[in-house]
């Protein structure tokens, strides 16, 4: 397996000539050249080039764990605002618990925030669901937003990230794939840190060995 | 002819650009951002989206619109302008979005809209392309799919000469057969995405000057590509 240093790209440009190179995610091949569409990262593996995004709006795919808010009650389930063109629909079906159908805003009112599961993207819109442990209505908390795009870096590989900010700051984690981040601490001084990380995570997040470095920057601010 | 004594007034070369300066993210509110500055004239450049359309009557189901907002700021020249929308920022607009509709890839955003604000903060000719080429950088900002860059420069005939790159002194020059002011628009690849041309010109010196504007175009890519790369690099 090669792997190419990964290097800043811009749309229209040319990552690299050659018949045996494929064209991946936010790429095109022309005449044996692959072009870049994104403004971003390229990278390779195994031929295959792709390019990693730094910005854009969030795509929604099927099995991410979302948080949103409720915008609309209808007869039968709540539609959801996740920050994508498409509203999120969140059918009586899918929650775990019997609903009376007269008194929906009893289990969920407009405004209030929801983590939820992507089941289904088609057509008509987004389906989604809280029938999962973790999923469901939040009380308390802080919540606050980041570009979706660096929520990977966020989690870290396997989630390294993500348990060692738990760990240092003693906090609950959920992070939405559309950007949207949930901390709930026993007290704000640690949900505060704990966000604090999360937007250095997320400034730095074109850096190689940034779990070193986020261990670094807890070592500091814990002097 | 009037070759031999012809200067241009700043002393420049007659294919050459005024002093360039490109960064990105100078709005950290917007989705993406650019400022373009040639000489004096200096842009600046938000996206926003795609977002949802509203209303929802101008949702277009099949891809996102492009809406772009021309704004020259009542300071931006000597005499005062007044603030607001006009029938010259109104068609420049307009001009913008054409300018760069045909690479972006709006079909993957149905019912969606991007939202594209130029500012003009200093104007010395030549504004219309240096909004262009902000908002081409912006929209690579904000990570919208894009097929290439759009880099534009406007060109001109004095009297007799093409020259690349007009001030305002140089747009109201007025010997001879006047002046003749051309903003293309082009691609990396050298396409042409927009094109405008007031004043009388021959069909030939207009093929030549399209070679000019090539050239240009090419410097201005070179520019804006180093300025997306950067902001990059910087936070390595």
């Amino acid at each position: 397996m090669t792997e190419m240093q990964r290097k800043a790209i811009i749309p229209g440009e040319v990552i690299v000539e050659g018949e045996e190179y494929l064209p991946g995610e936010g790429t095109e091949k022309l005449d044996g050249k692959i072009y870049s569409q994104r403004y971003g990262l390229a990278e390779e593996t195994n031929n295959l080039i792709k390019v990693i995004p730094l910005s854009g709006v969030y795509e929604p795919r099927r099995g991410n764990v979302v948080i949103g808010k409720v915008e609309m009650i209808t007869f039968n389930g709540w539609v959801i605002d996740i920050g994508t063109s498409q509203n999120a629909f969140l059918s009586l079906m899918e929650v775990p618990r019997f609903v009376n159908k007269d008194a929906l805003e009893e289990v969920m009112t407009i405004g209030d925030i929801v983590v939820a599961k992507i089941v289904s993207i088609n057509k008509r819109g987004i389906d989604v669901t809280i029938k999962m442990k973790g999923l469901g209505r939040i009380d308390e908390g802080i919540l606050f937003e980041v570009n979706s795009h660096k929520v990977p870096r966020i989690i870290g590989k396997e989630g390294s990230m993500i348990s060692l900010i738990k760990e240092q700051t003693g906090c609950n984690i959920t992070v939405g794939q559309n950007g949207v981040i949930l901390i709930k601490g026993d007290s704000v001084e640690k949900e505060l840190l704990a966000k604090e990380a999360v937007m250095f995570i997320a400034e730095k997040s074109f850096i190689n060995g940034l779990t070193e470095e986020v261990e670094k920057w807890f070592k500091e601010r814990k002097k | 002819m009037t070759t031999k004594t012809f200067k241009r007034a700043d002393g420049r070369k007659n294919d050459e650009l005024r002093p360039i300066k490109a960064k990105v993210g100078v709005i950290p509110n917007a989705d993406g951002s650019a400022m373009y500055q040639s000489g004096d004239t200096i842009a600046i450049a938000a996206v926003y989206g795609p977002r949802k359309m509203h209303p929802q009557h101008a949702q277009d189901p099949q891809k996102a619109s492009l809406r772009c907002t021309y704004n020259m700021l009542s300071f931006s020249v000597n005499e005062r302008i007044k603030p607001g929308t006009s029938r010259r920022s109104t068609e420049i607009s307009k001009i913008t979005e054409w300018a760069l509709e045909p690479v972006l890839m709006l079909d993957k955003f149905p019912n969606m809209v991007v939202d594209v604000f130029i500012n003009i903060t200093q104007a010395d000719a030549g504004t219309r392309c240096a909004g262009i080429n902000a908002a081409s950088m912006a929209l690579a900002h904000a990570g919208v799919p894009m097929k290439d860059i759009v880099s534009s420069i406007s060109l001109g005939k004095l009297d007799k000469e093409l020259v690349v790159d007009l001030t305002k002194e140089e747009e109201d020059f007025e010997e001879g057969e006047g002046a003749t002011d051309i903003p293309v628009s082009m691609t990396s690849q050298g396409k042409i995405t927009h094109l405008q041309l007031d004043g009388k010109i021959k069909g030939e010196q207009l093929k030549e000057i399209l070679d000019i504007a090539k050239k240009a175009c090419a410097k201005v890519y070179e520019i804006q590509k180093k300025a997306l790369k950067d902001s990059i690099e910087e936070k390595k």
